[in-house]
């Protein structure tokens, strides 16, 4: 695998995760608990579809093929994406999004964080940009994880369901595979695996402010970063994201 | 306009009080919220504020249904800033309407249980992407009509509420102007979309401004109030005006065959949209009644666990802070 290669493939993992679970939060707009939250959920899903023009965008420009944000974003199948199979997982209840978007945006932190002193200067600048936007979703997640799992026995109840629900998609995040293994070696990108302390001891703080186990059962389901096996959902999602763009393909918008 | 048919009411008080706060509104003074004012006028002003913040509000629905849809990540993005400040202006408007006294989560059961109405406009529905373009440029069109008059209104934080309001609205019409036109421009197949959202949207847009004033029973008491500043047939006559030229430039067909320019007059000539169907949707009979006031009750209902612990923990929060002290 070429150094162009890894990038692009890198940086097709940034925007997707960004993409998909954007979409997933925008789903929640004009159904949240409180009006409040219906801005926040909004401001969120717009910060990540802001960072995925800037993923994707860098992406299709280094793959020079001619494919731009929009068709990336629009014109693949499910295994040409490369989520994080945790951003594809459907909302659920208010808790299960916010304890899903905690998770991410705890590693999502965290690697833009190394993204910051990357090689590639374009990928620093929009991780400097990115980073600033997650760290506030990062300190709300926490709050929310925080507020629900301490509130009454039904919200306790709820986020420990929702966190024995979606742990198991939490290891994807710490493999590494031959493409990271490159970016690493560049000075690019951050050896994913190298993280995994940082953010156990990041997530171990929050959820024990929650008072919320983190379960005991470690395995990690993955395929998503791979493309090898996304969940079922993934499909669904991008029925309905992408059918305006596939049925109208002439069509400018 | 966002606000319809809001009954005003009748005021039995000290006469005198009466002509004073009557003067300080003529003489363009602003009624801030510890100010004596009339009940009738703090009870229509809780109407007509609450009516608003809840056509915000539910005006989410409509447009949200296209976010998980929309073409591009660009028109995406201006789609959900777009809901975002819709939900915005619903918080503004509810602050605006607290200052009167009544609480956010009373005006919000006040129209859960069907008690208070919102714009009959977001009971239509939504169905192809060009409604995203229609909806800015005619409904948001339609509601700055109404609203700019409204940054002069007499209640103090209503007006400063609509100066904010305005700024954003002006925007989304701006971009609601720019997506139908991408369509009207487009392939056929975008055209065919973009003239059935205008022929579904155009009589529903006129429906905002409420019925003529011929049949308005409520509009003389506001108006010497400075809660409502024009009339409806004027503002909805300015609307036609404005937007008679706005789709012959896109190559739309506003479906009126009896629009016609009348020189005399120096206004379009226009019919008048089915009042029977209005009312009907006013009762609880338009297309998405139902649908729209079921989606909030089941944001409400199913956020009520969120909302307890949220409370429970704010409370163990500051329990545990003065036991610390």
């Amino acid at each position: 695998m070429t150094r162009d290669e890894a990038l692009v493939q890198g940086l097709v993992r940034l925007g997707d995760n960004t993409l998909i679970i954007g979409h997933r939060v925008s789903e929640w707009c004009g159904h949240s608990p409180v009006l409040e939250e219906d801005i926040a959920l909004a401001n969120i899903a717009l910060d990540m579809i802001g960072q995925t023009q800037l993923w994707l965008g860098l992406a299709g420009e280094i793959e020079g093929a001619g494919r731009d944000a929009d068709t990336l974003a629009f014109h693949r199948d499910a295994w040409d994406f490369r989520n994080l199979l945790l951003c594809e997982m459907p909302n659920g209840d208010f808790g299960r999004t916010m304890m899903r978007q905690f998770l991410f945006d705890a590693w999502h932190s965290i690697y833009l964080g190394r993204l910051l002193k990357s090689s590639d200067a374009r990928v620093a600048a929009i991780a400097e940009k990115a980073s600033k936007e997650v760290a506030y979703h990062l300190e709300r997640s926490a709050d929310t994880v925080v507020a629900l799992g301490d509130g009454t026995p039904e919200s306790h109840d709820r986020m420990q369901a929702a966190l024995d629900y979606l742990y198991p998609y939490v290891g994807e995040m710490f493999l590494s595979d031959e493409g990271d293994a490159v970016l690493a070696e560049a000075g690019i990108a951050p050896d994913p695996a190298s993280l995994r302390e940082e953010y156990d001891a990041l997530v171990g703080r929050v959820l024990d402010k929650a008072t919320l186990s983190v379960p005991e059962n470690r395995y990690a389901q993955k395929g998503g970063r791979t493309g090898t096996m996304h969940t079922e959902h993934l499909g669904h999602l991008l029925a309905q994201m992408q059918w305006l763009q596939r049925a109208y393909p002439d069509a400018t918008w | 306009m966002y606000a319809q048919m809001v009954k005003s009411e009748a005021t039995q008080e000290d006469p005198e009080k009466l002509t004073a706060f009557q003067a300080r509104i003529d003489a363009g003074e602003k009624i801030e919220p510890k100010d004596w004012m009339p009940e009738g006028y703090r009870k229509t002003l809780i109407r007509q504020i609450g009516q608003h913040a809840h056509s915000e509000i539910v005006g989410q629905l409509p447009e949200g249904n296209w976010i998980t849809r929309a073409p591009t990540l660009e028109r995406k993005a201006i789609l959900l800033a777009k809901v975002q400040d819709e939900a915005g202006h619903g918080l503004y408007l509810y602050c605006a309407a607290e200052t009167l006294g009544v609480s956010r989560d009373e005006l919000t059961e006040m129209l859960l249980d069907g008690r208070m109405k919102y714009s009959s406009i977001f009971n239509y529905p939504t169905l192809n992407w060009a409604d995203m373009g229609a909806v800015g440029w005619l409904v948001d069109g339609a509601a700055i009509m109404n609203q700019v008059p409204l940054q002069r209104t007499s209640f103090g934080p209503y007006s400063r509420a609509m100066i904010r309001v305005c700024k954003e609205e002006s925007f989304h019409q701006r971009q609601g102007y720019d997506a139908i036109r991408k369509m009207a421009e487009g392939t056929p197949a975008q055209k065919k979309m973009a003239q059935d959202a205008l022929n579904r949207m155009w009589y529903p847009s006129l429906m905002m401004f409420g019925p003529s004033d011929k049949d308005s029973v409520h509009s003389e008491q506001s108006m010497r109030w400075k809660i409502k500043m024009n009339t409806n047939d004027e503002l909805r006559q300015k609307f036609v005006d404005q937007t008679v030229p706005q789709a012959e430039f896109l190559g739309l067909t506003i479906p009126d065959p009896k629009l016609k320019w009348n020189e005399e007059r120096g206004h379009y000539d226009f019919s008048e949209p089915d009042w029977a169907e209005f009312h009907d949707v006013i009762r609880g009979n338009g297309p998405c009644n139902t649908d729209r006031l079921a989606a909030r009750n089941k944001a409400w209902e199913d956020g009520r666990w969120v909302r307890d612990a949220m409370l429970a923990h704010a409370r163990k929060k500051a329990a545990r802070k003065i036991a610390a002290e």
